[in-house]
């Protein structure tokens, strides 16, 4: 690698642009055109009870593809202000923490998808007769499933933020605002990235099912490639079920290549060491424009806005605080009265939501939803067992060749990515077809999406387990189960971990729209609490939505609790590999 | 000569379980005088560093005051900066970046910032690397930015937090080098540097004050002033014969064992906070000692040197040794006594059985642990009873080292079992 020695800056006049500006600025004008023909078509009149008329011609689909990833990039850009704002807070105030971080992981349990026929009317009350009630609720049903990760990914890399960095920091006397920005910030980029893609691919689930929602009896259909599939499944239209299956790949592809790889490219510079046989991640996007003169002179003025920024003069003077112990005494008196008074207001609203539930549903059902809700934890269970039976030995082989786990490792990642939805009509055909029984053969659809996770885990897992660890194991001669039961399961084991723990999480969301599949007018219902949320949400039932709600809540936090939280530990403390 | 910074009765004491408190420093007194270079010469855990971080305004002190320009430090001040141990460079900015850091907190407009950082990055002999980033430099470059960032907020005192022990020999010689350089050339206006050490070698070679520190609790229990002119010869006899006085100063038993002159071996409590060291560590060292006459006197910096240990990987061999009645030491010198020599001769299982005497005989700790299993029925107990015993007089952090190095010796002495999974420790060997 060519090292850059330093020259003086030498940008101060307008630069000639060479020839790599001219397909950099073709590019970006294409961008923001695009960008903002779409945002001006969100803000077109609309009245509850109007039809919005979709078309299945393929012709559309660009432009509802369009329409679809600008809804997912706003949705992002609400996730990034909140994530700023929650996610820092809670690392900087202890008595923030307190209320944030629980709160995170309550709302990243509670499954969105069931929230939709609350907040759709609500947003179209907000924008009363603009299309910016519907779109604004599908944005939110987007950023509910985007935000917890990316906010609890910030949180836990401000607090890991090493002791001496944070002392250089004091010690030459940054003011909280630069630490933020100079410190927190770049540090906490890395794994920010890394969750926002995550988000991102988990978003398209929600998206398909947000944009075409029915309200009161009212359909709405915004423009978008979540109501074209809707529009096909109820037309019962293959080709058109095929031809969104193909814009979907095409459109993963492409976000991925504009937007994240260039942003995990350039994430590289703020990582601490490279690992030497890692390749650098590269961008053709990110090389293209840090080759332009022209927009280098952009980079070079936007970098001078971005110190102006962090050196803001109002946030620099603040005094040094006096040490960065608080007073003892004082602190543990507010700990106290905070904690208790979080104690207070988390019976008091446990005691309203009962109240409620139990004022309007009868006690029966209470049990009854209980009962579904341990159907589908089974159902959960069985389906991720089955799936780690099938991914873990193909993980394993691919994760030993590196040849292929460089083609397959992508392939898995970007399945990660692609709405599993999608492929519902699929087996729903099947199913009939063949008479199969409902409540096994509606399991697969809840991994269908998910289990990719397991399968590039364990991937990464394999692949990284050292060389002579493998050697030695074959030099002692251990084939056969022995070879699986003493090496290669516990080395894999805190990889399969953590991709079994996303996998699980995706699929109880996933279960109130796989456990009641739809097909042109007909409809297949397991037995379920999914399917259950997914029936009280059309009959209009909101105490019996909140009831399944609330008790889907119940079993993922206990789930992840009293299951995987042990579970991980074990894989940190015994198996990690060092 | 005036004295930029004064030190005066710093005590240091963190909270322990209600009432309990663990004392890291006490009654530290000195002053730092202009144009000297201290170093702060004691072993990992003697609050050293605490007492760098209560200077430097990071840390506040439980009792007594920093006065610096006679104003009792509270906060990091400016005239104040500091080198780190780990260099502590933010991986994400250039050279340039980093070292323009300390100007940007003081709002320094961003073309004189870079022109001084420019010549700061000039003085450490880093000009043609500004562009890199610190993932890119080696080890010692990398402390060279830490110097640079250090000196261009133009510093009157510089705090080092042993700054040269994360770096290989040579590297480490080459950078004192320069740091004498750099102090001696009037590019800077720093009046002083605190250095902080567990390098007898590095203070004998830098400092013109070595004020060599005691453990538990830290204080300051020798001053040696360093009349040796810079840039001073490693291989001169009055170099060897500084080396020699400060190996003996930090071997001298302490002031309480002086009342009874026949107890030669330090004796310690159940609570003693046992150091980490490893059997074989101590096995291979009374091996090498058997290597010489049988009670010779040997010159403990020679053997340091022979085994290329610094301080820290030698006094706590010593020290645990001794404590068991293995080797005598005294003013720099070892013996080997008549049970050490024969540990050091006795074969793998009598080895053990030797061990396992003097462990349960001179280690209380051990003693204590062997006696509670004794008296169970099962014959099994918790590690976190002991852990939580000891945590009343330790902190959290020693304590579990103190009893993983217990659990450790006595596993090898078979004087008790221990099962990592349940935490359980007991007589039985483990099925």
């Amino acid at each position: 690698m060519p090292r850059q020695t330093y020259t003086k800056n030498e940008v101060t006049s307008w630069p000639i642009p060479n020839y790599w500006d001219a397909v950099a600025l073709c590019f970006v004008v294409a961008l923001l055109v695009l960008l903002g023909w779409g945002a001006k078509e969100m803000l077109v009149q609309f009245n509850v009870g109007q039809q919005t008329s979709i078309s299945l011609n393929p012709a559309y689909l660009p432009y509802y593809a369009l329409r679809s990833v600008l809804r997912m990039l706003i949705a992002l850009g609400f996730s990034l202000i909140f994530t700023f704002i929650f996610g820092s807070w809670a690392a900087k105030s202890r008595s923030a923490e307190k209320l944030i971080i629980p709160l995170i992981d309550i709302l990243q349990s509670v499954p969105v998808l069931g929230f939709l026929t609350i907040t759709v009317p609500a947003f179209i009350l907000l924008f009363r007769g603009s299309m910016l009630g519907p779109e604004a609720a599908a944005i939110f049903a987007i950023f509910t499933a985007q935000v917890w990760n990316m906010a609890l990914s910030l949180y836990q890399s401000i607090k890991t933020v090493p002791s001496e960095l944070t002392e250089a920091g004091l010690m030459f006397r940054l003011s909280p605002w630069q630490k933020f920005w100079r410190i927190d910030t770049p540090f906490a980029m890395p794994g920010l990235i890394w969750n926002m893609m995550m988000s991102m691919s988990c978003s398209w689930v929600f998206l398909v099912a947000s944009e075409a929602i029915s309200v009161a009896g009212h359909h709405i259909n915004l423009p978008g490639v979540g109501s074209y599939i809707a529009l096909a499944i109820l037309q019962k239209d293959k080709m058109a079920i095929l031809y969104s299956i193909i814009t979907m790949l095409l459109v993963i592809l492409i976000y991925d290549q504009i937007l994240f790889r260039p942003l995990v490219a350039w994430s590289q510079k703020f990582r601490a060491s490279i690992d030497e046989d890692d390749d650098e991640p590269e961008s053709w996007i990110l090389n293209l424009f840090q080759r332009t003169a022209f927009f280098n002179f952009i980079g070079a003025s936007v970098g001078w806005a971005a110190d102006r920024f962090v050196n803001l003069s109002i946030l620099r003077n603040a005094p040094a605080r006096r040490y960065y112990e608080p007073n003892e005494t004082w602190r543990r008196i507010f700990a106290i009265l905070w904690s208790s008074a979080l104690a207070l207001g988390l019976i008091a609203s446990v005691l309203i939501l009962f109240l409620f539930i139990k004022h309007s549903v009868p006690f029966s059902e209470i049990v009854h939803t209980f009962y579904l809700g341990a159907v589908t934890a089974l159902r959960v269970l069985i389906i991720i067992l089955i799936s780690s039976i099938i991914w873990v030995p193909i993980g394993v082989w691919v994760g030993s060749k590196a040849k292929v786990a460089q083609v397959v490792q992508p392939i898995a990642q970007f399945l990660a990515a692609f709405p599993a939805n999608l492929l519902f009509p699929i087996v729903f055909m099947l199913i009939v077809k063949y008479h199969l029984s409902v409540n096994i053969w509606v399991s697969p659809l809840m991994v269908l999406g998910t289990q990719w996770y397991i399968l590039f885990n364990v991937i990464a897992g394999a692949s990284s387990l050292p060389k002579n660890l493998r050697q030695a194991v074959g030099t002692l001669n251990v084939t056969g189960w022995l070879w699986w039961r003493k090496f290669m399961l516990p080395a894999i084991f805190p990889y399969y971990i953590t991709g079994a723990i996303t996998a699980a999480g995706g699929a109880w969301n996933i279960s109130i729209i796989a456990e009641a599949v739809q097909w042109g007018n007909q409809q297949l219902d397991a037995t379920g609490l999914g399917a259950y949320i997914t029936q009280v949400a059309t009959k209009g039932s909101f105490e019996q939505l909140v009831l399944g709600i609330s008790v889907m809540s119940l079993y993922v936090l206990a789930f992840n609790h009293f299951l995987w939280k042990p579970l991980y530990n074990l894989a940190e403390e015994r198996f990690q590999i060092l | 000569m005036t004295a930029v910074i004064e030190v005066r009765n710093i005590k240091k004491a963190f909270k322990r379980h209600r009432s309990q408190e663990l004392l890291v420093l006490d009654n530290v007194n000195f002053s730092m005088r202009e144009g000297e270079i201290i170093a702060l010469l004691g072993r990992s855990g003697s609050g050293k560093s605490t007492l760098l971080r209560i200077i430097a305004g990071l840390i506040r002190p439980t009792a007594g005051q920093v006065i610096y320009h006679k104003q009792a430090i509270t906060r990091p001040e400016p005239g104040l900066t500091m080198v780190f141990q780990h260099f502590a460079l933010l991986p994400w900015l250039t050279v340039l970046e980093n070292v323009e850091l300390g100007l940007e907190a003081q709002g320094v407009a961003k073309d004189e910032r870079r022109a001084r950082a420019i010549e700061a990055i000039d003085i450490v002999g880093l000009d043609g690397f500004e562009s890199a980033y610190p993932k890119e430099l080696s080890g010692g470059m990398s402390q060279r930015v830490g110097l640079a960032r250090a000196l261009v907020v133009d510093p009157e005192v510089l705090l080092m937090d042993e700054p040269f022990s994360a770096l290989d020999v040579l590297t480490a010689d080459n950078l004192r080098g320069d740091l004498l350089d750099i102090w001696h050339s009037d590019k800077t206006r720093i009046k002083c540097v605190l250095l902080v050490t567990h390098n007898i070698e590095e203070a004998a070679l830098l400092a013109d004050r070595i004020l060599v520190f005691d453990n538990d609790p830290g204080c300051v229990r020798a001053e040696i002033k360093v009349e040796l002119k810079h840039p001073r010869n490693e291989q001169a006899a009055e170099f060897h014969k500084l080396v020699d006085d400060i190996y003996g100063l930090m071997t001298k038993p302490e002031a309480a064992t002086f009342i009874k002159p026949q107890a030669e071996f330090k004796i310690i409590d159940q609570h003693f906070r046992l150091p980490k060291v490893e059997i074989s560590e101590m096995m291979g060292f009374v091996e090498t000692l058997s290597d010489y006459d049988p009670h010779a006197k040997i010159d403990l910096p020679k053997l340091a040197d022979d085994l290329h240990f610094e301080i820290d990987d030698l006094f706590p061999i010593t020290e645990v040794l001794e404590i068991m009645h293995f080797i005598q030491v005294s003013e720099g010198d070892v013996v080997l006594t008549d049970s050490g020599r024969k540990l050091a001769l006795a074969e793998m299982l009598d080895r053990k059985k030797i061990f396992a005497k003097h462990l349960m005989e001179y280690v209380p700790l051990a003693r204590h642990v062997r006696a509670v299993l004794d008296k169970e029925s099962e014959h099994e107990v918790s590690e976190t009873v002991f852990l939580s015993e000891l945590e009343t007089v330790l902190s959290d952090d020693s304590a579990e080292e103190t009893l993983a190095v217990v659990i450790d010796w006595g596993r090898y002495a078979e004087i008790f079992a221990y099962d990592y999974n349940s935490g359980m420790l007991s007589l039985e060997n483990p099925q």
